[in-house]
């Protein structure tokens, strides 16, 4: 690690004005940054945590919709979304492992926006809504490839807007060292459709499967994607499976999850 | 009724208290006043030519007291090769020098090439960061095959890659040939022994103490082998008299054999102390441990087994390349050969074996012997040839197996390989791993796992394997230039109580519990009061330390022989005290009496006469009781085993679940089934990983693609059965005093080839014509195989 100021602002106009000083960084749970760091890989000025801010904690749920806070724990999202929305609770609570879900937070995950993780595909798979101190980003617009999203300089997500499904599931094939996902599939049926989102699997991050969304639309069950194949193209190839091999597994784990929606 | 203290007892462990509570003391927990940093620059290049380094901006800056580079060290020995292996044509094999830092090459990622004392770490690493080195990439040489082919050299004084070409037996390899063309039926198989990376939980750490008032240097350091590191660093790096340099290992947090080694950064630490006066500590971070410990395994093979047409197996035939890296670490020599090549007849009556082994210089970390070392590598190459055979000649893998065993009443038996067996009986072992694992069960699992659309298969394995690693006499024959003997000094205190001093160094084997548990049985006294002292050159005697399962067998029988010793002296002391003759005397629990009388005095009275020796008769006994012996065996010795598992194989994704594995060794007696049970576990849960999932990757650029747990797979938890672990079979070895055979290595050993077996079973179930996969047999591996048969 190189030596850093850290800030521990309790309001999100404290954390935004904090943000303002040159290479200052936000400090969700740490859980990608404080390896990087101790790697020497990044050298920021100042980490602005936003542990303390407690208006960015928390659950709630509002209108048929599921809100929580951007510096909420993945094991908190476990423990206590598990009856509205019971396949967001499971994703949550198979990320990592204990040490990482009691730090780790779902604004964290989505600001980082790693290919393989697994709350993008719960994002964009839902339609949510990603909160900002300054806007509301769809997810259709908030996901712009690996790494990138549409956060812009100093902006933080204060929250994630979930409308609850009728029916949903996350199959995560895990990468067997890290365990993030190899192929993840998180399925949502809603009333107007079906909503597919994969990760794990390409080059540009996690993406729709319009294909399979359409075919689950008409008839969700997992022989209506029984002929549909995924194209390898600018899929993942790495010492831990091939474009192939992910391709082969985002049908598979696509099936999955209609067969276990629930 | 289970016996609770001595020999046969399953006490938990003593020395688990401290590690369970945090109390250890490794060698990063000793903080000394004064202590700096050093810090290590390491190569980012594979293949290097150093041009120039320029430390001066490193030098201004704060903190740094000191930098090395290899100029420095560019007079003093290398690290050498404790193994001479001849080639095929009598030639000795290649040793380049092993520098203490990188001099006019760079030739691995992680090569050390400087390194900064700084009065901390952190100011130690910034200095690192502005060290100029001018390094001029050089094509890497990372894949053995494209090595000997190669126009350019890891080292190129010696003008080739290979290190030695080592054919064993090789009176042998024209009938052994022979054999195979004339033979009814070869079966023929080519297959890799993944590289692993160690994975110690504790990584390195050495610290450097040096005392001006008295000439003498102190080194802390993680070893399974003080005295070995001594005596290399004494003898061949560095010069230190071996009475001017203490070497001290504490608590060491696994090892696996990568702790073996004496590495630069012990040599580094000392003469830095010295130029400095002060301490000097190293501790390598992960990245370090992944790039610079020494990897294990890493051979290219092709197996040729001859059958007559009753399935008798006529001659085994193997060509292996093997990895030593791009330096020779101190036995990676002979783990390729003489741990390998030897035991190349497996359980095996079979009557020809002929091996030839080409070592191969690559820009890869150094590899060297790993838990099983070089054993685990016959047992896969074996044990997967003869599955392919049972398949080719439609027999069953067991039956195979067992019509080739040696039989119990063949012993001693010349192996072909060039090994005398002392005891086992293999069919035995495999009549109780039938039994304990249910084997009769399997074909209504399998029903069960197909109806969960899962394809379950059963494999099997038989191994045995040669520890105990000495002696002497032999390992001298066979090139080594060590001996490999261990020592042990027993003290009786004043008080009645113990300290054991023994050669033997526990880096999680549980010494400080089996060895009192030997001594306090042959004394008739509480293990309790009887306590090891081990680790530190100063208060042991010498001994070689800890790996290829040695330390009960070779130190264990040093303990008895000094135990022995100390009870024919007691006797003495008990006759004097008692007025009768020493002959006359018996000791039985901890009390010595007067044969036929009811004279007797404890153990404890003998041990205060012996250091208050008021009317003692000293011209035939002197004061104290104290004894030390070395003991040398006559013989390795073969512990064996018959194994198996049962894997469901996922045919959607090729994901292998091991459902369940068994272990039935054959280890001789039995000093602490608890332990020894442990010593299983830990060593099934290697030899599955390595089956599954441990991926040693370089590119072809050789950079180590899987340098961390994010790209590494450690087996975990959720990846492992329960195991069913039985050791009730044994026959005791013949020629040690304690009938031991040792524990250590067998489960990585065994499993590899079991669990790969089982996947094979499993596929050729679901109808895939698959004959092989290379470990490690991950899910993409699995399906790519289904899918290409």
């Amino acid at each position: 690690m190189y030596a850093f100021d850290i800030e521990r602002p309790a309001s999100v106009a404290d954390a935004v004005a904090a943000l303002g000083t040159e290479d200052a960084q936000a400090l969700g749970g740490g859980q990608t940054l404080i390896p990087t760091l101790k790697q020497r890989l990044a050298a920021p000025s100042r980490l602005v945590s936003l542990s303390g801010v407690t208006e960015m904690q928390g659950v709630a749920s509002e209108a048929g919709n599921i809100r929580i806070g951007g510096a909420t724990t993945h094991a908190t999202v476990a423990s206590q979304v598990g009856g509205t929305y019971p396949a967001l609770a499971d994703l949550a609570a198979n990320i990592g492992d204990p040490a990482v879900r009691n730090r780790g937070t779902i604004g964290g995950s989505l600001a980082n926006n790693d290919p393989a993780a697994c709350y993008p595909a719960a994002a964009l798979g839902s339609g949510a809504t990603i909160i900002t101190n300054k806007r509301q980003i769809a997810a259709d617009d908030y996901f712009q490839g690996m790494f990138t999203t549409a956060l812009e300089e100093g902006e933080i997500i204060t929250a994630v807007s979930f409308p609850v499904p009728e029916k949903a599931n996350y199959q995560k094939f895990v990468q067997p060292a890290s365990r993030f996902a190899l192929v993840g599939v998180f399925v949502a049926k809603y009333s107007d459709g079906v909503r597919v989102a994969v990760t794990g699997a390409s080059n540009e991050g996690v993406h729709r499967w319009s294909a399979a969304e359409e075919a689950l639309s008409g008839n969700f069950s997992a022989d209506a994607i029984a002929d549909l194949s995924v194209s390898a193209d600018d899929l993942i190839n790495d010492l831990h499976g091939s474009a192939e091999y992910r391709a082969h597994l985002v049908k598979v784990m696509t099936g999955r999850a209609v067969a276990a929606a629930m | 009724m289970p016996k609770d203290t001595g020999i046969g007892a399953a006490t938990t462990r003593r020395e688990d208290v401290r590690f369970l509570t945090g109390r250890g003391q490794y060698t990063d927990d000793i903080q000394t006043q004064g202590e700096c940093a050093a810090v290590f620059a390491r190569s980012t290049v594979a293949n290097g030519k150093i041009k120039s380094i320029d430390t001066s901006a490193a030098a201004a800056m704060p903190g740094v007291l000191a930098i090395f580079t290899g100029e420095d060290f560019a007079e003093v020995g290398g690290n050498p090769a404790g193994w001479l292996i001849n080639s095929r044509d009598g030639t000795p094999m290649h040793e380049p020098k092993r520098p203490v830092l990188a001099h006019g090459k760079v030739r691995h990622v992680g090569d050390a090439y400087a390194a900064v004392i700084a009065e901390t770490v952190q100011q130690a690493r910034d200095a690192v960061e502005a060290i100029e080195a001018d390094i001029e990439e050089l094509p890497a040489i990372v894949n053995m095959k494209d090595a000997l082919a190669a126009d350019h050299y890891v080292h190129d004084e010696i003008g080739t890659n290979q290190c030695f070409d080592w054919g064993w037996i090789e009176d042998n390899r024209a009938a052994t040939d022979e054999a195979i063309k004339n033979a009814h039926h070869v079966t023929t198989l080519e297959l890799v022994n993944n590289r692993l990376v160690p994975n110690a939980m504790e990584p390195r750490c050495s610290i450097g103490h040096y005392n001006p008032g008295t000439d003498e240097y102190i080194l802390h350091t993680t070893s399974q082998n003080p005295h070995l590191t001594r005596l290399l660093i004494s003898a061949f790096v560095m010069g230190i008299p071996e009475n001017k340099l203490t070497v001290i290992a504490p608590d060491v947090g696994g090892g696996f054999g990568s702790k073996i080694y004496h590495y630069g950064e012990e040599a580094l630490v000392l003469a830095a102390a010295k130029k400095l006066g002060r301490t000097v500590k190293w501790t390598a971070d992960r990245t370090e441990a992944f790039l610079t410990d020494a990897h294990g395994r890493d051979h290219v093979t092709k197996i040729e087994l001859a059958l007559d047409e009753e399935g008798n197996f006529l001659a085994f035939r193997t060509e292996t390349m093997a990895n030593v890296g791009a330096y020779l670490s101190n036995f990676s020599t002979a783990t390729p050969t003489f741990l390998h090549g030897t035991l190349m007849a497996g359980n095996y009556t079979v009557p020809l074996v002929y091996v030839n082994v080409k070592a191969v210089f690559t820009n890869t970390a150094p590899v060297d012997a790993y838990r099983g070392a070089g054993r685990p590598e016959a047992t896969y190459s074996l044990e997967r040839v003869i599955d392919k055979a049972a398949r080719e000649i439609g027999m069953d893998p067991i039956e195979l197996r067992r019509k080739n065993f040696v039989k119990p009443d063949q012993y001693p038996f010349a192996s072909a390989a060039g090994l005398e067996y002392d005891s086992g009986n293999y069919d035995a072992l495999m009549d109780q791993m039938e039994k304990v694992a249910d084997k009769a069960g399997f074909e209504a699992r399998r029903k069960e796992s197909k109806a969960k659309g899962l394809l379950r298969g059963f494999g099997v394995n038989a191994y045995i394997e040669a520890c105990g690693i000495a002696p002497s006499n032999l390992v001298g024959v066979l090139g080594s230039r060590v001996g490999l003997y261990d020592a042990a000094t027993v003290r009786v205190n004043a008080t009645g109580n113990l300290s054991v001093m023994v050669g033997a160094h526990s880096h999680g084997q549980g010494h400080e519990t089996v060895f009192p548990q030997v001594v306090g049985e042959m004394l008739g006294i509480d293990p309790q009061s009887i306590d090891i002292v081990h680790g530190d050159t100063s208060k042991i005697p010498f001994g070689m330390g800890t790996y290829g399962s040695r330390s009960l067998a070779v130190c264990g029988s040093a303990v008895v022989r000094a135990t022995e010793k100390i009870i024919n002296k007691a006797k003495k002391i008990a006759a004097h005290m008692l007025e009768a003759s020493d002959a006359d005397i018996e000791l039985k629990d901890g009390v010595f009496s007067v044969a036929g009388t009811d004279k007797s005095v404890s153990f404890g009275e003998v041990a205060l006469k012996a250091y208050i020796p008021h009317n003692f008769p000293l011209e035939d006994i002197e004061p104290g009781l104290e004894e030390t012996a070395f003991y040398d065996p006559a013989n390795f010795t073969y512990p064996s085993g018959a194994y198996c598992c049962e894997v469901e194989v996922d045919p959607e994704t090729g994901k292998v679940r091991v459902d369940r594995m068994t272990a039935v060794d054959d280890f001789g007696n039995v000093i602490n089934p608890m332990v020894v049970t442990g010593q299983v576990h830990g060593g099934l849960g290697q030899g599955i990983g390595q089956a599954l999932v441990e991926n040693t990757t370089y590119d072809e650029d050789g950079q180590l693609l899987s340098a961390s747990y994010m790209d590494y797979t450690m087996p975990r938890a959720d990846d492992l059965p329960f195991y069913i672990v039985d050791h009730s079979k044994g026959n005791p070895c013949t020629h040690n005093p304690l009938g031991v055979k040792g524990c250590g290595e067998a489960g990585a050993i065994g499993s590899p080839p079991t669990v790969v077996n089982a996947v094979i079973d499993a596929l050729q179930s679901g109808g895939k014509n698959v004959t092989h996969i290379d470990m490690p047999m991950t899910s993409h591996r699995v399906w790519s195989a289904m899918n290409n048969a």
